[in-house]
Formats: structure tokens, sequence, C-alpha cells
């Protein structure tokens, strides 16, 4: 574990310009009355998973959508791969918390909606499509209707889709946080393996502290609301050992500690 | 339904209340009611005479051009309603006065307005039926959840894409139910419409029977009428059950 904004803190934030693949500048929300988040300076590397975590409200799903280009920021910018962020592009793709599919059509159209979206034709997008439901593990289902399966397997209709186009950035709300727990913990091991296999930017929003030092290079703590950034921490887990080794590995639980003890403060 | 400790079929109450009809009829104590064999054989005979095929298609016309101009302009009122809240503020009232009013009472203006045609009918029709489409749609569009506009919004929708494929399909089961209560409606729209005007289509036959006390083609006719209405609503809640169930996660 390295815990970064011990050391030089200002600077540490900041990588490399080459190995960034977004950068948050400057950013504060305020929603009329209600300050989310102040003056936030971040970097994600490219090709990392990176977790924000924090008390509930400091504004983790505000700054995902910022970022994602859904609500505009009140001061501040954000940078996609150096482009300044406007509002949705194709590079970003976003993983919902509720999974946002639409009922009335099946997973392959669920899928491959992005794609529709963009105008693709039918036989092109449906066989990229069916290459990322095989990817999520969803062969066989292609022509199930969402409230025919269960939340975990939405979820993965969720995460194909946002596959499915192609961005160079996965941003995801909670994605596991309506998935049970058997199914969360297997959901987990196949993200890192499709974290791996992809090499995409992600960045997760979580609410669970196991599950952050469990799939993140990098987690983000915020502070309670405005959200600023409270610490930096990298668990440097060995992803080689396997799923039940790395839970029950000691630096894997100390620093599920440590992070306990600076979020226990926020707790009321 | 039980009697008796039995169960018993809905379609059984039905032939009670046929056997009840049928038995008051023949008794004769009461002259307006036929008994309903007679006027089962005067609906036969009914649609086959060319007045009723005429007043027939009159009566269908008003009433599927009044419905299809509720439904569109419904639908576009409830999803403005629904999106903007400053529109929801200015006709939320209106909508709302309009769609418990007892709009019978507006005819006698819409004739001095439209004439006797069926101009008049057609705009019944429409006023009678418009309101509740409004209403349901508004509720559709309402309840469309909020991350399947921002689902959209970051694949990059257009407006055009958002509305089309996304918030009006969302809103369908409610659009539908809305249509169905409206339809419901639009059948009193247009035989009010008819009977206040009185020159036209079925209004006009109700109103020869009712006078000539022609009590077996004037049940015979209010038969008809129920059967279309009941159908044209099981049809579309038909129509709804199958949305229902592509949308059974909401
Ligand atoms: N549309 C909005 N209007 C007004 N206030 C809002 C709005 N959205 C969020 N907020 C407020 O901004 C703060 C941050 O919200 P946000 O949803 O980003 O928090 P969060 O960290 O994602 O919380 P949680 O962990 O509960 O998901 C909260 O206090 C919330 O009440
Ligand atoms: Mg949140």
């Amino acid at each position: 574990m390295r815990n970064i904004t011990a050391q030089a803190s200002a600077a540490a934030t900041r990588l490399a310009a080459s190995d960034v693949a977004v950068e948050v500048r400057g950013i504060s929300k305020l929603y009329s009355e209600v300050e989310a988040l102040r003056a936030i300076d971040l970097d994600f590397p490219r090709g990392k998973l990176t977790t924000l975590l924090g008390p509930s409200g400091c504004g983790k799903t505000t700054l995902l959508k910022i970022i994602a280009g859904l609500i505009p920021a009140t001061a501040g910018e954000i940078r996609v791969n150096g482009k300044v962020v406007t509002g949705p592009g194709p590079e970003r793709a976003f993983v919902f918390q509720d999974f946002a599919l639409m009922p009335w059509a099946t997973v392959m159209r669920n899928v491959a909606f992005g794609l529709e979206l963009k105008g693709m034709g039918r036989d092109e997008r449906q066989a990229i499509a069916a290459k990322y439901i095989a990817e999520v593990g969803l062969t066989g289902f292609e022509s199930k209707y969402p409230h025919e399966l269960s939340g975990g397997m939405r979820q993965r209709v969720g995460l194909a889709r946002a596959f499915a186009v192609n961005a160079d950035v996965l941003l995801l709300d909670e994605p596991f946080s309506a998935v049970d727990e058997q199914n969360r913990r297997k959901f987990q091991e196949d993200l890192l393996s499709l974290v791996e296999k992809e090499k995409k930017t992600f960045i997760f929003v979580t609410h669970s502290i196991e599950e952050a030092v469990y799939c993140s290079d990098r987690i983000v703590i915020l502070s309670r609301r405005p959200g600023r950034i409270a610490q930096i921490i990298e668990p440097e887990i060995d992803r080689a050992a396997s799923p039940d080794a790395i839970r029950r590995d000691q630096s894997y639980l100390d620093t599920v500690e440590e992070i306990w003890q600076g979020l226990k403060r926020y707790v009321d | 339904m039980k009697l008796f400790g039995y169960r018993v079929p809905m379609m059984a109450s039905l032939i009670v209340w046929c056997a009840i009809w049928e038995l008051v009829g023949r008794s004769g104590v009461l002259f307006l009611i036929p008994p309903l064999s007679d006027v089962l054989v005067a609906a036969v005979a009914l649609v086959q005479t060319g007045t009723w095929q005429a007043a027939a298609i009159t009566t269908l016309n008003s009433f599927l051009v009044g419905m299809a101009l509720a439904i569109l302009v419904g639908v576009a009122i409830g999803v403005l309603m629904g999106r903007s809240v400053a529109a929801d503020n200015l006709l939320g009232i209106w909508v709302n006065i309009f769609v418990s009013a007892p709009l019978s009472a507006l005819v006698p203006v819409l004739m001095i307005l439209f004439g006797m045609g069926e101009t008049t009918v057609v705009v019944t029709v429409f006023l009678f039926a418009v309101w509740i489409i409004v209403l349901d749609t508004r509720a559709g569009i309402q309840g469309v959840p909020p991350s399947l506009i921002e689902m959209g919004r970051s694949y990059g929708a257009s407006r055009f894409a958002l509305y089309f494929r996304i918030i009006l399909l969302s809103a369908l089961p409610e659009i539908l139910a809305g249509i169905r209560l409206g339809v419901i409606r639009g059948v009193k729209g247009v035989v009010i419409g008819q009977l206040l005007v009185s020159i036209l289509g079925y209004g006009e036959l109700f109103e020869l029977y009712s006078r000539n006390f022609d009590m077996e083609n004037f049940w015979a006719l209010t038969i008809i009428l129920f059967a279309a209405a009941m159908l044209l609503s099981g049809l579309i809640e038909s129509l709804e059950k199958r949305v229902d169930y592509y949308a059974g996660v909401r």
C-alpha cells in the first residue's frame, strides 16, 4: 500500500501528462444552496481502475456525472485525452447504479443501443454486441428481456453496453450496489479480468471499502460535503493471487483497516 | 363470485341478468322494456338496414377523427407538461378542471361555434377524450426513470431519438391506459354530440326510435353501442397487457 497524500499532497494528485486519461481541474459544484464539490484537482491514470470512495452525499455521483458531461460544473474544467469536456462524448461510457436498461428491449438490443444511436447498421452492431455479451458471460440470453434476468445479470448487460461503444473511459456509479453479495463477489472478479483484458480507464464509485481495495489500482477518498480530496491510496495488491487468497492477505486487510480509520470520523 | 358456496363465473351473472330482463319484458309491466329476445332479433335486423349502416359510418367517422385528434394533441400536451415544469404549471389547472367538468353543458356552445354538422360532433369527441389522455401521458412521462434519459444522453442520443426511442416508449403503458379511458369518454362524446345536434348518425336514430317509442330498436341500438365500446377498450387493454409485460421491471 502506498499512501500518496501523506507524502507531497498537491503535486502527487497530478501525474505525467501522457499517462493521464482524465484530468479534473478546479471542479466545484453548487446545487442552488448545496455545495456538493469544492475545488477538486485530480488525475485519473490511463488503463487503471480508480475508485472514488467517501461518505454518503459527499459528491461522488456528482463528480462522475460532471466527468460524463451529464451535468455542468459550477467552476473548473474536465479534460479527457487532453480535450475539454462540454457534454457527453463517445470516448466515455456510463454504467448506471440502477442499470438503466430499456425494459421493452432484449438484451441484444440493449447492449447494441449505443451503436444503434451512432447509426451503425444492424448486422454490424449485433456482431459487436454479441462479442461483449459473451465477454460478460451472458451468451444464450440475447433474446431475453431485462425483467427475465437477475440483478447481477442486468448489470452485466449495462457493462456490455458500455464496452460495446469502445469508449476509452468507463464511468461506473455503484454498479454492484443493487446486486446481491454472492453475485457481487463473482462480478468483482469478472470486472478485474475485464479491466485486464480491455485496457480501458475505469472510474468507479462504491460505498464498500472492501470492494474498493479489492478492485482498485488507486483509491481517492473524498471528505464529507462539500467533497474535497482527503486521501489517495494505492493498494498495490498482488492480483496474480487467487481471489480468496487476496481477501485473506494481510496487506489487503491492513489497507481496508487504514481506510476505515480515515472514514470513521465522517460517520455519525 | 360465489353463490351458495359454489364458484360462479362472471358470464353466469350476465346470464342471470339477461334472464331477469327477459322475464320483466315478457311480464309486460314496463312497456319501456321489451323482452331481451325481441331486442336481439331487432338488433340483427337493424344492422342489415341501410339506415343503420349509414348512421354507423357517420358516427364511426366522427368518432375516429375526434379520437385521432385527441390522441395526437393529448399526447403532445402531456409530454410537454411532463417535461417542462413551466408548461405544467401553466396548463395544469385547466386540464384538471376539464377532466372532471360536465362537458355536455358545453355542446350547445360548440354548436354555436361549429354549426349543426359533423364538426361539432368531432369537437365534442375530442373534448371528451383529450384531457384524460393528457393527464395519463403526463404521469407516464414523469415516471420515466431519470437514469434512462441520462443513459440516452450519455450514449449520444439526439433530441429526437431521446423522445422517440426512450421517453415515449418508456411512458407507453400509461399513454395506452389514457387512450383506453379516452376511448370510453369519446364514445360518450360522440353519442351526446350527435344527440344534441340530433340530426346525425346514431344520435338521429336514437332520437327517432325514442320519439316513436320503438323500444326494441332503441335497446338494440344501445346494446350494439355498448358492445362496440367494450370491444374497443378490450382491444386496447390487450395491447396494454403486452406492453406491461415488456415493461415488467418498472
Ligand atoms: N439535483 C440535485 N439538486 C440538489 N442537490 C443535489 C442534487 N443532486 C445531488 N444533490 C446534493 O449534492 C450532494 C452530493 O450528491 P451526490 O449524489 O453526488 O453524492 P454521493 O456521494 O453520490 O452520495 P451517495 O453515496 O449517497 O450516492 C448531496 O448532498 C445531494 O443531496
Ligand atoms: Mg451516488
